[in-house]
Formats: structure tokens, C-alpha cells, sequence
């Protein structure tokens, strides 16, 4: 078995408010091969954009990682000899993790418009990256004239499918259109040629058709890079295209983990079942009540005692779901579920 | 299509006829008009009493725009928007004075996207939610508590909350609280802009079934706008597709998505990631970009993006036709293309 590029290893991370901490990752693990792509889904509140934050330790105060290691298989000096590297436990502003960030870990955000700067053009923002990351060009450390770097970036909007690159290059922000800019922003992040990419909700601001387009272009380099890609998602139907693995979150706990067709097929958690059946089908019965689940997200102050999720759970198995929380568990190839219907009781946190 | 014989028994609540929407495009110091943005551009469809509509398209297509035209919140360039009273007179809300369409405002209400941008945060539950009812003559306030309590039940919140504020509540609640207002002044067309896009899903589908449900009770006119195809081939009983400022198909839901005869609605449903990984990923079968509604193609709109498209298709426009029966289609070869869908 291939070892992992990154592994999340029991994570906790809190907010510490005036009214309280706020436990907002509470023991999430999942890992990363080399060359997957991982779909993380779970509702607002779930903790799943947090996760992936701390993973490039850009958590806001007053949040703080309390727990929890992230190991990421850094590669060495001219990609020879492997090293593994806490992340939790580098400097948020040190050098080591500045490295790290763009270049080795890069960030695909959710909002193209507000992530470029609106007073520079996007190719000037892109070269800064590439100059500044320049030893993946250049493993010598011999640099990279704006020249050299302008002509990367020309070469990258050709390949994730910008036309008229090299007039693009110049353009601002808000001159490009939803899909342009969400392939610029593409561009961006695969400029310093990074090996794994978490993509957080990158097509929920545009259109089906261009999510198409951006969708079949993410698969496309993912083949030619070898990119590993952790894809953050609400969307099920964008999932089950993208994903060779899914990890299904629910208030800052894993309830499922495993290989995609276990997930959308066979899947173990209440949650998961219930939230499979919520989603109106493109094929289904139409007008027809769908299956909700049932009450609300708890409130973070009032987070529910034992499982999380058994207040609202409809195959509640006994009082132990109240009362102690169900770890995650194997219980098929490559999948787990954190539920005490699928384990003994006695295996508890 | 049971769905849509029950339909075509109904009267038209709303008739929409060659409605337009230009807005200008000024430049210069003496901001003189160089241009119009096409944002509807020759819309014409019904709406029958008891039905849900949807309107759906990408963004920039001109539903957003159609629907505030209804409510007049923009004025249309153009066109006929013939909405029929309780008392059977039928009015062209394009025409009408502010103050001609005041009682009117009762009838047609609105359901907003944004369910945190659509509550005034200052007000309580019972001052959001009442304010319909004081604008329109409801004054005594015992009667307006009873009248909100009762609103709050209809939506699924305990009454209790009339006197809490919005911020209380999570995303599906102040939808809810918004339907709640929406249905206050009992209208008989509601129309709604993507209201369950901005929830999750298990709330999306909660708040869905309380759409369903409430049209059946009250027996509501719905037009529902929204960009999920999922969604709207959940709720409606006919779908309109628009491109570009035009309609460029309307059929029962069934028929649409099993047969559509627009190459653009067939693109738009081959689009849609279906949530199962055992069915192979589609081709891409749109290309390229939205054209822009200030400088539409020349002859059918989407001929630029179009697999089919001929010379006929670059240099003439084609007519919002009907083939069979209810089936509207904007394209010269909808009778010859084989467009049936695995839906």
C-alpha cells in the first residue's frame, strides 16, 4: 500500500469565544494517497472548511488547533528523499510553512471574484507566486526573470483552456467572466506545481454548464499532474464525478469514510443514507414529499452529548448513543463509519 | 400527463406577451446611450392558476429579470404582463401607475433567495412578518398577533417566536419566516427567486416540502425561478428554459426532460453531475461562454455554441413555434433533431 501524502490524525480545533469555546473540528482523521481525490461533504457548520484550513494552518483567531497532528510526506531537496513534516507543529508565519503554502499545498477558494486582487492583473499576481516559489520551476535555485515567469503563466491559462492567453494575462480580475476567473484562479493554484490542491467548493458560484467545463478540466489535470486533490463540496452529483474516496462530515466528526461506490451504494451512517435520500433526483418521482432529516443542526454552544448525530437519527440503536461516542470503526474495504449500529459498544472514545 | 391535462383545464392566472426589458448602455460625458443590454428579449408564456412554473437558465439568461418585471419592480421596456383578479378582471400590470398597482401588491408576493438579507434584523419575527398586513389595512393588533401566530404554524415555527429577532434563527427557519411573509396577505401567485439555493440540502429539502405542501393547501400559483435543475424538475408542473433574454423552450416537466427539442435544454441537462459514480461522466457538450444580451449572435442566439447549428441557423432568427400541443421550442430543426435524454 502506497503511503500517504497527507494524514489527518485525530484533529481538534476550538474556538475560544466570550461564550464559550466552540469545538468546530472534533477528532477528524481521514488521509490523502498520492494522485486521489478525496470529496469532503457535510452541511454548513460541519467543520469541513476549518479542517482544510488548518491544514495550511490559516485559521483565524481565535481559533486553535488543541489537538490532533496533520503529517504531510513533504519531498526533499530536488524531489529526492521524503520527509515527514507536522504541520501543526511549524510556525503559522515561519519559513518553513511559507514554503509549504502555494507551492507544495495550494488553495483553490470558493469565491473567484474575491479572491484575486481587483487592482493588480491576474497574471502580475500569478508571476509573484511563481517568482516567489521559483525552486519548483528551478529546483538549482537559479531564479526566474518576470520574462521567463510571464511565459509559465501564458502556457498555464492555455492549458486549463483561458483563450487568447497571453492578452489574458494583463487583464484584471473583473474584467474575466465567472468561468474565466475560476480557470485563472486554477491557474493560480497550479502554478508552483503542487502536489496535493484542496479545492474548497470551487464551483458553487457558477453555472452548470461551466461547472461542466471546469469539472472536466480539474479531472484532466489531475491525469497529467498527478495532482492528489482534497475537493470540498455540498454538491453529491459533483462529488460522485470527481471523487475516488469521500469523507462524509457532520458537527466536526467523520460519520463515514470509504471508497465512493460504498459511499453512494452501500452507505452505513444514518447520516449518509439520510442525506443520499434528501437530494431531488434528475430521475426520480417529482412532487412528492422528499425524506428530510429531521430537526436542526444543533447549535455549536449546544452540542449534543455521545453521537452528534442522534438526536436527530431515525436508526437510533439504544441509550449508548447518548451517552458515548461512537469512534470510527472499519467495517468494509476501506471504509469506516463512526456508529455504534455497525460496532461494539465497548469501542469507545 | 395527468399533471398537465388538470392544467389545461385551468385558466391562465398570468399571460406574459412579447415582454421586453432593455436597459441602456450609457457612455460619455453627456451619458448618451451607445447601447441596450437585451435582458428580456421577447418573452411570452402562461402561468395557469394552481400550477408551478419553473423558469430556469444560467445566470445573465434574464429569469431574475422576468420575475421583477412581474412585480414590477423593474419596469418592462415592452410587452403585456395580464394578470387575472379574484373578481375574474384581467389587468396589464405593465401598464398600471404606482398607485393603480397597490391593491394588486396583495396577490402577487415574493419569496427572496438571500434568507439573511431578506429580514430587516431590527424588527422582531411578528414586525417582519405583520408588516404586509399593516400596509394593507390590518391595524388592529390583537388581530394582526392572531393572524401571525396562525402564519407561523402554516410554515412549521411555533408561534412563540413571534417576538424574537431574525438572527435567532438558521438559514432554513428564515426561509421559512420569509414563505411565512410572502403568504401573509394571501396571494394567489408567489413568485420565487432560487429560494432554497442558499440552503444545504437536508434543509433544501425541507424547505421543498413545505412549497409542495402549502400549494396544495391554499392552492398557490407558484413561479419558481431557480438555476438547479434537480430542484425545479422536483417542484414544477411545466418548465420554461431561457438563454439569452429568450425563452427558448417550454414543456411539461416530464416531456422536457425526457424529450427536450432544444439543443440548449439537452446541453443544460447533460450538464447536471448526477449523484451516483457507477454512471460514466458525460462528455462536455457546451462549450465557450454565455454571449453577452448588449451584442447577442446573429440569427438563433446560441447557434455559437450550438452542435447542430447551419448556415440557416447564423443568418435567420427562429420564432417561438409549438410542434405538439403545450410544447413551445425556439429552433428551426426542433422536429428533426434527436435530442431524448437518458432522464
Amino acid at each position: 500500500m502506497t503511503a500517504p501524502l497527507l494524514s489527518v490524525r485525530d484533529l481538534h480545533v476550538t474556538f475560544g469565544l466570550d461564550e464559550g469555546s466552540v469545538r468546530a473540528v472534533d477528532g477528524v482523521s481521514f488521509d490523502v494517497l498520492p494522485g486521489q481525490v478525496v470529496g469532503i461533504v457535510g452541511e454548513s457548520g460541519c467543520g469541513k472548511s476549518v479542517t482544510m484550513r488548518s491544514i495550511l494552518q490559516l485559521v483565524d483567531e481565535p481559533g486553535r488547533i488543541k489537538q490532533g497532528e496533520i503529517l504531510y510526506r513533504m519531498s526533499g531537496p530536488n524531489g529526492q528523499g521524503e520527509t515527514v513534516v507536522d504541520l501543526t507543529k511549524l510556525a503559522k508565519r515561519g519559513p518553513q510553512m511559507r514554503a509549504i503554502r502555494g507551492a507544495e499545498i495550494a488553495l483553490i477558494p470558493q469565491e473567484p471574484m474575491a479572491a484575486f486582487s481587483p487592482v493588480h492583473t491576474v497574471g502580475d499576481q500569478i508571476i509573484e507566486a511563481i517568482q516567489l516559489h521559483h525552486r519548483q520551476w528551478r529546483p538549482d535555485g537559479s531564479g526566474l526573470s518576470r520574462a521567463e515567469a510571464r511565459e509559465i503563466v501564458v502556457e498555464l491559462f492555455r492549458d486549463v483552456g483561458i483563450s487568447m492567453p497571453d492578452q489574458r494575462v494583463d487583464a484584471y480580475s473583473w474584467q474575466l467572466s465567472g468561468g474565466l476567473r475560476q480557470r485563472a484562479m486554477i491557474a493560480m493554484a497550479l502554478s508552483c506545481k503542487p502536489r496535493l490542491l484542496i479545492a474548497d467548493e470551487p464551483t458553487t458560484a457558477i453555472d452548470v454548464t461551466t461547472q461542466a467545463q471546469v469539472l472536466a478540466l480539474l479531472r484532466e489535470l489531475q491525469r497529467k499532474y498527478g495532482t492528489a486533490i482534497i475537493f470540498i463540496t455540498h454538491d453529491l452529483g459533483v462529488i460522485a464525478q470527481m471523487a475516488n474516496s469521500v469523507v462524509v462530515m457532520y458537527l466536526g466528526r467523520v460519520a463515514e469514510q470509504g471508497p465512493v461506490d460504498a459511499i453512494f451504494h452501500a452507505p452505513k451512517h444514518p447520516y449518509t443514507r439520510a442525506l443520499l435520500r434528501s437530494i431531488p433526483s434528475i430521475v426520480g418521482e417529482t412532487q412528492v414529499a422528499l425524506p428530510t432529516i429531521a430537526g436542526t443542526l444543533p447549535h455549536p454552544f449546544n452540542r449534543p452529548s455521545g453521537c452528534p448525530y442522534h438526536p436527530r437519527c431515525d436508526e437510533r440503536k439504544g441509550p449508548e448513543c447518548a451517552a458515548r461516542v461512537p469512534s470510527l470503526q472499519p467495517v468494509d474495504q476501506g471504509q469506516s463509519v463512526s456508529c455504534f449500529l455497525h460496532h461494539d459498544s465497548s469501542d469507545t472514545q | 400527463m395527468t399533471a398537465s391535462h388538470s392544467v389545461d383545464t385551468k385558466q391562465p392566472l398570468l399571460q406574459i406577451r412579447d415582454l421586453r426589458k432593455f436597459f441602456p448602455i450609457t457612455a460619455g460625458v453627456f451619458n448618451k446611450t451607445v447601447g441596450h443590454v437585451r435582458a428580456v428579449d421577447d418573452v411570452s408564456f402562461d402561468v395557469f392558476e394552481g400550477e408551478t412554473l419553473g423558469l430556469v437558465g444560467e445566470s445573465g439568461c434574464g429569469k431574475t429579470t422576468t420575475s421583477r418585471c412581474i412585480l414590477r419592480a423593474v419596469d418592462p421596456t415592452s410587452g403585456q404582463i395580464l394578470f387575472r383578479r379574484k373578481n375574474d378582471e384581467i389587468v396589464d400590470l405593465a401598464k398600471l401607475t404606482r398607485e393603480e398597482l397597490q391593491p394588486l401588491r396583495a396577490e402577487i408576493q415574493m419569496i427572496f433567495q438571500d434568507p439573511f438579507g431578506s429580514l430587516n434584523p431590527r424588527m422582531t419575527l411578528f414586525d417582519n412578518v405583520g408588516e404586509p398586513l399593516l400596509v394593507n389595512g390590518m391595524t388592529n393588533r390583537a388581530e394582526r398577533t392572531d393572524r401571525v401566530a396562525e402564519l407561523l404554524k402554516l410554515v412549521g415555527l411555533r408561534p412563540e417566536f413571534m417576538h424574537r429577532f431574525p438572527h435567532a434563527f438558521s438559514g432554513g427557519q428564515r426561509q421559512r419566516i420569509g414563505i411565512a411573509r410572502a403568504l401573509s396577505t394571501n396571494p394567489r401567485l408567489v413568485v420565487a427567486d432560487e429560494p432554497v439555493s442558499a440552503l444545504d440540502v437536508s434543509v433544501q429539502a425541507q424547505v421543498l416540502n413545505l412549497l409542495l405542501e402549502l400549494q396544495k393547501r391554499l392552492g398557490l400559483t407558484f413561479l419558481f425561478v431557480a438555476h438547479d435543475l434537480s430542484v425545479v424538475r422536483h417542484i414544477s408542473d411545466r418548465v420554461a428554459v431561457m438563454y439569452v433574454g429568450q425563452l427558448v423552450e417550454l414543456a411539461p416537466t416530464k416531456t422536457l426532460f425526457s424529450r427536450p427539442r432544444h439543443p440548449y435544454t439537452s446541453a443544460l441537462m447533460r450538464a447536471v453531475p448526477v449523484p451516483d459514480p457507477r454512471i460514466p461522466v458525460g462528455e462536455v457538450t457546451l462549450k465557450g461562454e454565455v454571449p453577452s444580451p448588449a451584442n447577442p449572435p446573429s440569427g438563433c442566439y446560441f447557434h455559437p455554441r450550438c452542435r447542430f447549428a447551419t448556415e440557416r441557423c447564423k443568418v435567420e432568427a427562429p420564432a417561438l413555434r409549438e410542434p405538439s400541443p403545450g410544447h413551445f421550442v425556439r429552433c428551426h430543426f426542433a422536429d428533426e433533431l434527436d435530442l431524448t435524454t437518458a432522464f
